[in-house]
This record gives structure tokens, sequence and C-alpha cells, in this order.
């Protein structure tokens, strides 16, 4: 991160959103809005006083998983770049009480700047890249599992901030009390992934992270920890080894879902402690095990924006919502849009060396394109007949593409090449049969529709003959 | 004609991505359909204006199918939500001109349904079987 953004070529361009895209591969215009961050990037020096002395104490529900405060001038996590703050504006004391400006007084380059306002840019680019990532999966759309319910249930993000040794328990592995060690922790899998009334894929890095968890909780706390799992995927390179050696560590693995997280006792050793009810689908028992700490490995989902997003850079989404990408085995990074690339988990659930790979590939593409300076275009495009066209602009309504333009002083379409992709849906929705598609026009589809259904007449009469 | 040796005429519009690949596999995968379907690929299902379907049955086809990738599946992203929309203004427009609307089937077929396409095929061609042929091209090229 810190690469990029010391990079010479490199805009970064954070706490910014795109607005609109227009153009097409080699051609963009990417309107963008820069949001107010009330300080001065250009004087900002990153030294981090302003959130040393902010009095408010806000909690932090993304980066510290709600474990944690921030102040209301901050950074997202310490390494973040730039290393600029933000003010929070919906919690900082001088915007929402008129009374304040402590960071104002004690930054020492005077960047705090509180009329700071959005700014709009617009970009001319060749290319765009997509990797907006994914949304954690909401634990609590799982009731049984009694996550926001029960004290003790907690998301892997939040134990993955208890690890941390710069986290809020400074790496102590404690139940929501603060000061208890867990004497048992069960690991649920597949919290929300594989699972029909949720998500039905694999979010393919639950598995890994929640061996890393269970190594790393009975390393702390020597704590008896218990993995529910349906299957171990561990695919990549020396993953399957790691499996093996938390194995050997002497942590439990029990095949089966977990039915549900209870705090209902049915006897003295689960009262006052949690019970997990499951299923050994290995010894085909039900079981009952009561636990200190239930962990959820919580799954991957698309960004709850990701339709949005895909509408706006004129890129599709699968079912789910991950961005589509061109092929799924031959083409990964690239979308149905040219010039427009996707990686990491906005293109679906994914680890980080996968990540890294595909936006390393994402980049060499665009590099290529840049490259070459040239690109190829569809040879099936639509073409509109200008002497035909009454400009009723049914077709650009149509066009999944926005390839087609109105052209005002003609008042007639027109569709752009380097745009359009041959889909035809246009064709099918003129009135005036004023829009063709290459290779597949009205004429040749007639003539092929009259030549099957005299083949077929032919082949009954042969039938009937003999 | 009697009803025994009467074999109805499908025509099938298939979307290239899906729907197509979908038939292709079909084949493949060695499933039997009836010989009733002759299909014309398309590159979307979007592609197949009205006109189209009517010109076919003018052109003595019994029965027209349209078929494309799942909503939301689209290779062109939303061409066949368009397909969605149009084809039962089109159904309403054939039984107002006397064609049973039941002879245009539109239908959501993807490129791993095999099984599908070929079973859509024959319940297409029984459910035409039991129908009168529809004969609406006047000069027979028999």
């Amino acid at each position: 991160m810190m690469d990029a953004g010391r990079h010479p070529n490199i805009t970064l361009l954070t706490y910014s959103e795109v607005e609109s895209v227009s153009g097409y591969v080699g051609n963009f215009v990417v309107r963008i809005r820069k949001r107010a961050r009330s300080v001065k990037e250009d004087l900002c020096t990153g030294c981090g006083t302003c959130e040393e002395n902010c009095p408010r104490r806000v909690v932090d529900t993304v980066y510290e998983a709600g474990l944690g405060y921030r102040t209301a001038i901050y950074r997202p996590f310490a390494q973040a770049v730039p290393a600029i703050p933000v003010i929070d504006r919906e919690n900082c004391l001088y915007f929402t009480k008129g009374k304040c400006r402590i960071c104002e007084k004690v930054c020492p380059t005077h960047a705090i700047d509180y009329t700071q306002e959005d700014t709009i840019l617009e970009v001319e680019v060749g290319n765009i890249i997509l990797a907006t990532g994914f949304d954690p999966f909401d634990a609590r759309r799982i009731p049984q599992f009694g996550y926001g319910r029960f004290p003790n249930v907690f998301t892997s993000l939040e134990l993955e901030r208890m690890l941390s040794g710069a986290g809020p328990t400074g790496g102590k592995v404690v139940l929501r009390d603060g000061k208890t060690v867990p004497q048992r922790v069960a690991i649920i899998h597949c919290v929300g992934s594989r699972d029909k009334n949720y998500r039905e894929y694999c979010s393919r890095v639950c598995c890994m992270y929640s061996l890393k968890l269970a190594h790393l909780i009975h390393h702390k706390t020597h704590a008896e920890v218990y993995n529910f799992y349906i299957d171990i995927r561990a695919p990549g390179k020396m993953y399957e080894e790691f499996y093996h050696r938390v194995l050997d560590e002497g942590i439990h693995f029990v095949r089966g879902k977990v039915a549900q997280v209870t705090d209902a006792a049915r006897g003295p050793e689960e009262e006052g402690r949690l019970v997990v009810q499951f299923e050994d689908t290995l010894t085909g028992l039900q079981r009952r095990m009561p636990v200190d700490m239930v962990v959820l490995a919580i799954g991957l989902e698309p960004r709850h924006d990701s339709r949005e997003v895909a509408r706006l850079f004129g890129i599709s989404t699968d079912a789910d919502g991950w961005f589509k990408e061109k092929h799924p085995k031959l083409d990964p990074v690239a979308t149905m849009t040219d010039g427009v690339f996707v990686a990491g988990c906005a293109q679906g659930p994914k680890d980080i060396p996968d990540s890294v790979a595909q936006g390393a590939a994402a980049a060499a593409r665009v590099l290529s394109l840049i490259g070459q300076g040239e690109v190829e275009v569809e040879a099936a495009t639509a073409v509109v007949d200008e002497l035909m066209c009454v400009g009723c602009g049914q077709c650009i309504q149509a066009c999944p593409y926005s390839a087609i333009e109105y052209l005002e002083d003609r008042r007639i379409a027109h569709v752009i090449e380097a745009l359009c992709k041959g889909c035809g849906t246009c064709v099918g929705a003129c009135p005036s049969k004023a829009i063709s598609l290459r290779h597949f026009t009205d004429q040749q589809l007639i003539w092929e529709m009259r030549g099957a259904i005299y083949g077929m007449q032919v082949q009954h009469a042969e039938h009937r003959g003999n | 004609m009697s009803e025994q040796t009467y074999e109805p005429k499908i025509v099938g519009f298939l979307c290239n991505w899906c729907s197509y690949a979908g038939a292709d596999l079909a084949g493949a995968a060695r499933l039997k359909y009836p010989p009733n379907i002759k299909i014309i690929r398309v590159p979307c299902s979007g592609r197949v204006s009205p006109e189209l379907v009517i010109r076919t049955f003018r052109e003595g086809a019994d029965g027209v199918m349209v078929l494309g990738c799942h909503i939301g599946d689209c290779h062109y992203a939303t061409g066949n939500h368009r397909t969605a929309r149009r084809m039962p203004v089109l159904r309403a427009l054939l039984e107002f001109t006397g064609i049973e609307s039941e002879r245009l089937l539109v239908k959501w077929v993807s490129s791993s349904e095999g099984e599908l396409f070929a079973q859509t095929v024959r319940e297409f061609t029984e459910k035409l079987r039991q129908m009168p042929p529809l004969g609406l091209r006047m000069t027979s090229s028999k």
C-alpha cells in the first residue's frame, strides 16, 4: 500500500466515490465526488497529533469490529494509506454541538479545515479496474446461532481483532466481560456459506482462517478448541500441511452442522455456559457440548451496492451479486465491457494469494492494452439504416451497454461500434426495422427459418412415406 | 392428414451463450428428444423480434420456442429482460390473431441444463401433437 501511495504515476483518491462513467475503452470520462475530509491533504503530514487530542470516542464498528474505540478525527487503521485522517462529521463535537475545535488548535501544520466541501473531479482514463471487495456476512441473520443475543458468541472478525497485539484486548482472548479466559471454544464453520437459506457458494477463506484462529486460540489460552465443519477445504500451497499441523496440536474437529447455540441448560455441567447442539455425522449421534465461547466463521458476501456499481460501470453481476467476468475460466479478469476489469473479491470470494494474482493480472491486461494503442472491436455490431430511423429512441432504451446515442441534429439513432457487443436487443425493439445486426439480419434469420421449416416438411414427408 | 401422421414443426430461437450451449450439451450427452425442432442460433433472446416469431408461424411452423439465459445470467446483462417483457405482449397479440398462445414457448435454459432442454422439447412437442396443425403456410412446398 505504501508503494502505491508513493508512486509518482499513481494518484490515490480515498474517501471518494465515482458518480458517473461515460465513454468507452480508451476514452472513459469518470466523474468522481471527492468527499470533504475536513483535512487539507497538501498540508497534513500524518503525524496523528489530532487523533491523540480528540476528546470524542466512538465505537469503531469497522476496523475494531465493535470491540474498540476510535476518535472523531481518525484514520481507519494505523497503517492506512494515505495517512491522512478524516473528520467523522456525524460524531465530531464541533460539527454536532458547535464547540471544541481542539484538532485545529493542536495541528502543527494548520491542516484542519472545517469548511471544506465535496469537490467533483473529472478524469479521463483509458481503462478501469474494479476491486471493490466484499461485505462480511452479518451473523445476526442466523438467529439460532445467537449472535447479538448471547454475549459470548463472537464473529471471526472480532476474534481476529482480539488476537492482534495492537487490538482492543492487547492480544488476549477473553470473553465479553473483558477478563475471563475461555476454557472451551467452539468454532462454527460455514456461517452463511454453503447454506441454501443464505448463500449457496463456499466462501473459500473461512476454513483456513478458522484453522488459524483455532491454532492461535489454543496457543494463547490452552483452551480446548472444537471446529464444527461440513468439509475442511484446504486447497492451496501449504494449506493441507497447516491443517495437519493443527490436527496434531490436539484441536478437535467435529464433522456436522450446528443446529443451534443455546443457553438453556439441561444439566449442572451446562449451567451458565453456552451449549452447542450438533449432529456428529461421523458417529451419527446427536450431541450437546457446553462451551464458554462460540466463534462464527462468517462467510463473504458481495458488497451491498455491487449491483449499483456494476450498472454505473456498465458491467453485469451474477445472481449473487458478484461482478461477472467475461469467461469464468478463460477470461477471469476482463468483463463484457471493454476496458473495465475486475480483481479480487469483487469478482467472487477468494483468498489473499488469489486476489493478488488477479490484481496483477488485471494490471497486466491494462498494460497490454496501453502498449498496443488500439483495440479490437466486435464484428457483429448493430447498424442503423439512417433513412429508416425515425428517432423514437426505443433502441437506446433497450441497449444494455448504452452503445446507442441520439444524434440531436439529425434526429436519428447512431451505434457507437466500440461499445456495441452485438446482442441485437435493439433490433428486437425497433418498431420501424431501421436497425439491424450484422450477421444476424432479419433476412438471414428468415431464410434460415424457412430452410428449417422446409427441411422438417421434407423429413416428415419421408417419414410418412416409409 | 390423420392424427397419427401429424408431426408438429417447431422452430427454436436459442441464445448463443446459454440455451444453444444447453442444446449442444443435450446432444453431447446423447439425450433423446424428438426431431421436430430445428434450432436457429441468435446472439441473445433479445434479438428475437415479435415480427420474427409471427413470420415463423406464417411460414408454416406449428410452434416457436424462444430460449434464453436465466434472468440475471444474461451474457449481455439485460438482453433477456427485454424478452421477458416483450413476449407476454406478443402472446396477447397471438391470441388476438387466432393463434393459440401456447404455441409460443419462452423459457430460460442455461448452458448446463441439457436435460432441461431435452425435456422442454419433449413436452412442447407432445403438447403440440395434441393440438391440430397450424398450417398457416398457403403454398405447400411438397
